[in-house]
């Protein structure tokens, strides 16, 4: 379907509506684009490449020039200039996917990137020329990384950027591959891509210096595209070893050159980058190199500076963790106390360097935890084996090692800024139908214990009602029922018999129900309940959060649900906040309890990453119904970036739909007698509930989530 | 009133063709990873149950049926499920002819004909199905039969014996510290590669090359353990793929259908294991 985004004036369904003169043009953009205009830059010679275009194409244009000054009246601006050209040459569908593009590259990289971006048409027009061909890399990026994690070795992320090299960390692929002729080929050359660049982070290109060694010559350039074609050969021989289905899939991509003869000895298995690159001084002067579709390029520099730092790191943490593994005490490192002297460990570099090293001490072999299995392999993977170094106490081994000490009493006391956790999440921009990736960041905090009086002042103040909800509660308790007159079941209903015998001796139908079993009505919810903490809520609405809280606690505890309690708040999407004040695992004990008390007003309302975050934590939980369940004081709102208003009901509405298909149940307990302007839009017209007297809400919460859940 | 039953082997085996119990003539094959046998068989002789720990399809199931075979007792397996009740275990009433009738359940058969009594997947129960094998599993070795009135000892030929996956990462498939100190745990898991070649070999008849991939594509699955995937592929399902193999299904086909299907429903991680494969045949 290729009929454009119906923007704000609808053309007529009966007759094709006339198009927009120059003028009217000139004027639209007049007010859209007016904070980037200027007396020598004007709207008009826009609306002059406009004006020739149809009325479906100039309203596909004026709306989403109207979308993307929202975002940056810049970009609209050089979206305004380029669009003619576009929208004359690639149907709406194909401009508006350009059109996102550029605008999720603007919020990742800023306004060059996405302005060069827009104005890259030949760029656009070849790859919709290849549109039906061409698999972009958030496509296949799902299957790429699973592949490669597939293959072993030390993990790599994957990202999408300009060419294809890898750090030994990160594979770097093109955004889009459409040169070959069909989506196979193409999705077969991404394959072909990552393969190489894990397996040049596995098989150790960078373990020797190509950089260092290439400069002496004339043209360094040329040099490491020479080392980068022995590289691809070697690898491509170890590749026919170890995939032979895969190497039989890359010969088709390769051009029918064959390597000189000087070559043949990186096939065989003991070759090794250093025989790549003592073969670049025999065939410098001698042999131009090929590029095949699937060679990357190197970047030497980039990778022995990651591979420097990795070293650096993962002997470290190696030594510590053999440490632990003794049983001694961080300062000891490796000696055993008893025995006076040192206790050795070694390692057994086998042949098989698929495997991790085995890990001997004393001699003995011993099975190292998993975390020291991916270090030894992730070290024998830089080195080709375990360097002996790394089992000797180093000479200042007291101050090495008082580090660790450092590093773990630090961990012991739970620094907030060690487990500080930063999770990012899509928001939806209603005016893009899309999402912004990656757009929100958010952070989970533990909230500060405040002071316990508050709980005893509260249970005090409300002990008739907290008895009677205990009591409420109480009779909503799953019990074991005995269920007669079953067709099976675990023991025989005498009442079913002796009414079934009496039937049989009155020539009636023997019935079949004649046992009965027991049967447990089990209550299997997980409840999860987000508090706003928003500015707003500061004064007595807060106290009636904390209220409810504790009442709705109470009455859980006997009921027996599981149910986490977590506040939401923040600041613009850089710093959106989750507040952990009771996890599903946590008992509702003192330090629960005091979290409760320190629940404070803290910024905004940015509702959707928290539900985003939160249904996530839910869906980790196994049980059959699994609410989501909001207290509120207000709208979505956050500070600045147009959260406020339709944007941010949009994209909490949203986030409810996400939800809801991960199968959880929302709800919202409210006190802005507003809501049911914007709630019903949001939750669906009966998921929530107006609580008009704040003084109420701490009895109501108890009763709302009661009603919920029979 | 007890009935005991009696020591006799002979007697125990006429009990036990007529029950859910098997007496396995023909001897399972199964490649000894560790000290295992000799474990279980100690364990055997000083009369306390054994708990199977490991991942699916490593072997356990076939392990209870060798030592069954070796130690020539009869075998009864019960697949737990979370509706098995303690009267599924232990037995109930019929109705037959105007009359009850009491049958037994499979652990009484096993404690009366002195058999082995394989609880498969015991996390699968429910929690308080678990709690009637507990007199069974400590020193005092008896099923009260509280139905029947009956109070069964068990015989020194009878063993209790459970599997468990540790493997499920779902708090509600854990097992009871009181059920689970009971136990004797023998850990299983998946061989090395080596041996799982040699078990595929054997289990298959493909040739030696062909089985190395498969197990190198094993490992491949099992690297995707914990990033997708809940289990790499078992030694099972490459026991199936080098069957089909063997009966002339192409190999990548085999290994589309017997394991990259068999391991995940997620359309990204069935193509990625199909890929895996691909690359090796």
């Amino acid at each position: 379907m290729n009929s454009p985004t119906p923007s704000s004036s609808q053309p007529s369904a009966s007759a094709p509506a006339e198009r927009h003169s120059a003028a009217e043009l000139a004027k639209q953009l007049n007010e859209l684009l007016d904070p980037v205009l200027s007396s020598r830059r004007t709207a008009q010679p826009l609306a002059a490449r406009l004006a020739p275009l149809t009325r479906e194409l100039q309203d596909f244009a004026l709306h989403w020039v109207h979308v993307i000054a929202r975002t940056s009246g810049e970009l609209a601006y050089q979206f305004a200039a380029t669009a003619p050209d576009v929208l004359r040459q690639a149907d709406p569908v194909a401009a508006e996917a350009w059109i996102i593009q550029a605008m999720d590259t603007f919020d990742r990289a800023g306004l060059h990137y996405a302005g060069s971006q827009l104005n890259n048409i030949d760029a656009l027009l070849l790859a919709l020329r290849h549109n039906a061909e061409a698999v972009a890399f958030d496509d296949a990026s799902t299957v790429l990384r699973l592949f490669i994690c597939g293959l072993g070795g030390r993990p790599l992320k994957l990202e999408a950027g300009d060419e294809t090299y890898t750090d030994t960390d990160c594979i770097h692929l093109p955004a889009r591959i459409f040169s070959l002729g069909s989506r196979e080929k193409n999705f077969l050359l991404y394959k072909a891509l990552a393969t190489h660049m894990w397996a040049q982070s596995r098989f150790g290109t960078f373990n020797v210096n190509p950089a260092g060694h290439l400069a002496s010559f004339e043209d360094p350039a040329r040099a490491l595209a020479l080392y980068n074609y022995l590289e691809t050969t070697r690898l491509d021989a170890i590749i026919a070893r170890e995939l032979p289905g895969l190497a039989r899939e890359l010969a088709t991509l390769r051009d029918d050159v064959e390597p000189p003869p000087e070559c043949a000895p990186l096939a065989a298995p003991s070759a090794t980058a250093q025989d790549s690159l003592a073969l670049v001084d025999a065939l410098y002067s001698k042999f131009e190199p090929p590029q095949f579709s699937y060679m990357g390029t190197l970047h030497p520099e980039l990778a022995r500076a990651m591979r420097a730092s990795r070293v650096a790191r993962e002997k470290k943490e190696l030594q510590s963790e053999l440490a632990k593994l003794l049983g001694a005490q961080p300062g000891d490192a490796l000696v055993d106390p008893e025995e006076g002297d040192a206790r050795r460990y070694s390692v057994e570099n086998t042949a098989d360097d698929s495997a991790s090293p085995a890990l001997n001490l004393d001699g003995e072999p011993v099975s190292p935890p998993s975390q020291i299995r991916d270090l030894l392999r992730s070290i024998a993977q830089d080195f080709g084996e375990i360097p002996a170094e790394y089992f000797t106490p180093a000479s200042d081994g007291a101050h090495t090692n008082n580090s660790f000490t450092d590093k773990e009493s630090a961990d012991a006391a739970e620094d907030p800024q060690l487990d500080e956790d930063v999770v990012l999440y899509n928001e939806w921009d209603y005016k893009r139908r899309h999402y912004r990736k990656d757009w929100c960041t958010l952070r989970e905090i533990d909230v500060l214990p405040g002071n316990p009086d508050f709980i005893d002042t509260t249970l005090k103040h409300y002990a008739v009602q907290v008895g009677q909800l205990r009591r409420t509660f109480e009779m909503l308790r799953g019990e074991d029922k005995w269920l007669k007159k079953q067709p099976t079941g675990d023991e025989i209903d005498l009442d079913a018999v002796i009414t079934a015998f009496a039937d049989l001796r009155a020539g009636r139908e023997l019935p079949q129900q004649l046992f009965q079993r027991r049967s447990k009505v089990e209550r299997d919810i997980a409840a999860m309940f987000m508090v706003d903490m928003s500015g707003s809520t500061k004064g007595w609405i807060n106290d009636a959060e904390r209220a409810s809280l504790v009442m709705l606690c109470e009455a859980l505890e006997v009921l027996g649900d599981r149910y986490a309690i977590y506040g939401f708040s923040g600041i613009t999407r850089q710093r959106c906040a989750i507040y952990r004040i009771k996890r599903f695992a946590e008992p509702y004990d003192k330090t629960v309890r005091q979290r409760i008390a320190g629940i404070e007003p803290q910024d905004y309302t940015r509702m959707g990453v928290a539900i985003r975050h939160l249904s996530g934590l839910l869906n980790g939980v196994g049980a059959r119904t699994k609410l989501l369940i909001t207290l509120s004081d207000g709208k979505p709102d956050d500070y600045s970036d147009n959260y406020r208003g339709e944007y941010g009901i949009e994209d909490t509405r949203q986030a409810l739909i996400e939800a809801h298909r991960a199968g959880i149940h929302s709800f919202c307990i409210t006190i802005d007698r507003e809501a049911r302007d914007y709630l019903p839009r949001m939750y669906g017209a009966v998921n929530y509930t107006v609580i008009d007297d704040v003084a109420q809400l701490p009895l109501k919460v108890a009763d709302v989530y009661r009603r919920l859940t029979t | 009133m007890s009935k005991l039953a009696a020591g006799r082997p002979a007697t125990l085996h006429e009990q036990a063709s007529q029950t859910a119990a098997r007496v396995i003539l023909k001897e399972p094959y199964y490649e000894a990873i560790g000290g295992e046998i000799g474990l279980f068989a100690a364990a055997y002789a000083t009369q306390i149950p054994v708990l199977l720990k490991g991942p699916t399809g490593c072997g356990k199931t076939r392990f209870i049926e060798y030592m069954a075979w070796r130690l020539k007792r009869p075998l009864v397996t019960v697949s737990c499920h979370d509706d098995l009740t303690a009267a599924d275990l232990i037995g109930r009433y019929l109705i037959t002819n105007n009359e009850t009738v009491w049958v037994d359940g499979p652990l009484a058969q096993a404690v009366r004909c002195g058999g082995i009594c394989y609880l498969d997947e015991i996390v699968e129960a429910r929690k308080d199905t678990t709690v009637v094998i507990h007199p069974l599993a400590d020193d005092r070795r008896m099923l009260p039969m509280e139905k029947h009135g009956e109070l069964l000892h068990a015989p020194q030929e009878f063993l209790l014996a459970m599997s468990y996956n540790p493997g499920y990462q779902s708090v509600l498939k854990e097992l009871k510290q009181s059920t689970r100190q009971r136990f004797v745990a023998i850990e299983f898991n998946y061989p090395n590669a080596a041996l799982e070649k040699k078990i595929v070999i054997a289990e298959t008849g493909i040739d030696p090359a062909l089985a190395e991939q498969l197990i190198r594509l094993a490992e491949m699955t099992r690297n995707l353990k914990g990033n997708g995937l809940d289990e790499g592929a078992s030694t099972r399902l490459l026991v199936h793929a080098g069957k089909l193999i063997a009966k002339g299904i192409p190999a990548r086909a085999a290994c589309t259908g017997a394991i990259a299907a068999a391991l995940t429903d997620d359309p990204d991680m069935l193509r990625a294991v199909n890929e895996l494969a691909n690359s090796l045949f």
